[in-house]
């Protein structure tokens, strides 16, 4: 067993079984941190297919923002004093044959049943870093600039949004 | 590097989003929605890297990236919403959060 392949299904592992509790934990804080191990798992995945920069971004944007953005919306919504950080669930039953019958379309129908062409590569030895950044300001560089607008508007609408008003 | 099969990681990025669409449609409290909408765009990601780097191709990569400052943005907006909803309602349980109903 080659060590590629042991990284892969104890990054794979971490990923799963994390993104199963995300789901099934009753404490929404449970889910909260559960939710950072799955990121931390794609993120190794991430350096496992050699995409070193986007494993960094992941782990920056991801853990560093939307999780602390995520934790901030339990702690704002959720006050210590009661009990109410506990959830329930409804109509598990239906919604798992759903996702389990379109799974299994999707996973063997369609990934399974495609012959996938891929090229052989090696361990890319230098960073992506470069090769990203040349495609966002030549190729990509109207969707980099729409993003950029994009943020802005965020940036002043969930602030206007969530302030208090007078 | 590409000793293991591009459908492993595939099948692996599938059960990801099936456990994010079970999550969505199970549970109650808004935040953990939020959470697995962010575990759906991370099983995309995912696949779109994989196809990237067996493609010998950076343009999955940069899509990516473009993903990410998506989710970001959902992610501040919506958790705005809810922080809003909260305070008029004192509830992020979205079966009680009906006020478009009449």
């Amino acid at each position: 067993m080659n060590i590629y392949d042991i990284v892969f299904y104890l990054f794979a592992a971490i990923t799963l079984v994390s993104a199963f509790f995300v789901v099934t934990t009753r404490n929404i804080v449970y889910s909260a941190f559960n939710l950072l191990f799955t990121f931390f798992g794609v993120a190794g995945l991430y350096v496992l297919l050699g995409a070193d920069f986007v494993a960094v971004v992941q782990i920056m944007v991801y853990v560093g923002g939307i999780l602390i953005l995520i934790l901030f919306g339990v702690m704002l919504t959720n006050k210590i004093t009661n009990v109410q950080i506990k959830t329930g669930t409804l109509q598990v039953i239906p919604a798992v044959i759903g996702v389990l019958l379109l799974a299994g379309v999707l996973i063997f129908k369609v990934f399974l049943g495609t012959e996938w062409k891929s090229v052989k590569t090696d361990i890319p030895v230098k960073t992506t870093a470069f090769a990203l950044g040349k495609l966002l300001i030549t190729d990509y560089v109207l969707i980099f600039e729409l993003l950029g607008i994009l943020l802005l508007v965020v940036l002043i609408g969930a602030a206007t949004i969530a302030r208090r008003e007078k | 590097m590409n000793i293991i099969p591009i459908e492993y990681y595939l099948v692996l990025s599938a059960f990801m989003f099936a456990v994010g669409i079970t999550g969505v449609l199970i549970r109650k409290n808004a935040i953990v929605v939020f959470m697995c909408i962010e575990l759906m765009l991370n099983s995309a990601n995912l696949a779109l890297v994989t196809f990237s780097s067996y493609l010998g191709n950076a343009a999955g990569q940069v899509f990516v990236f473009f993903v990410m400052t998506v989710a970001a943005a959902e992610s501040a907006v919506g958790l705005a919403i809810i922080i809003a909803i909260f305070r008029n309602k004192l509830t992020v349980n979205i079966d009680e959060i009906n006020i478009f109903k009449w």
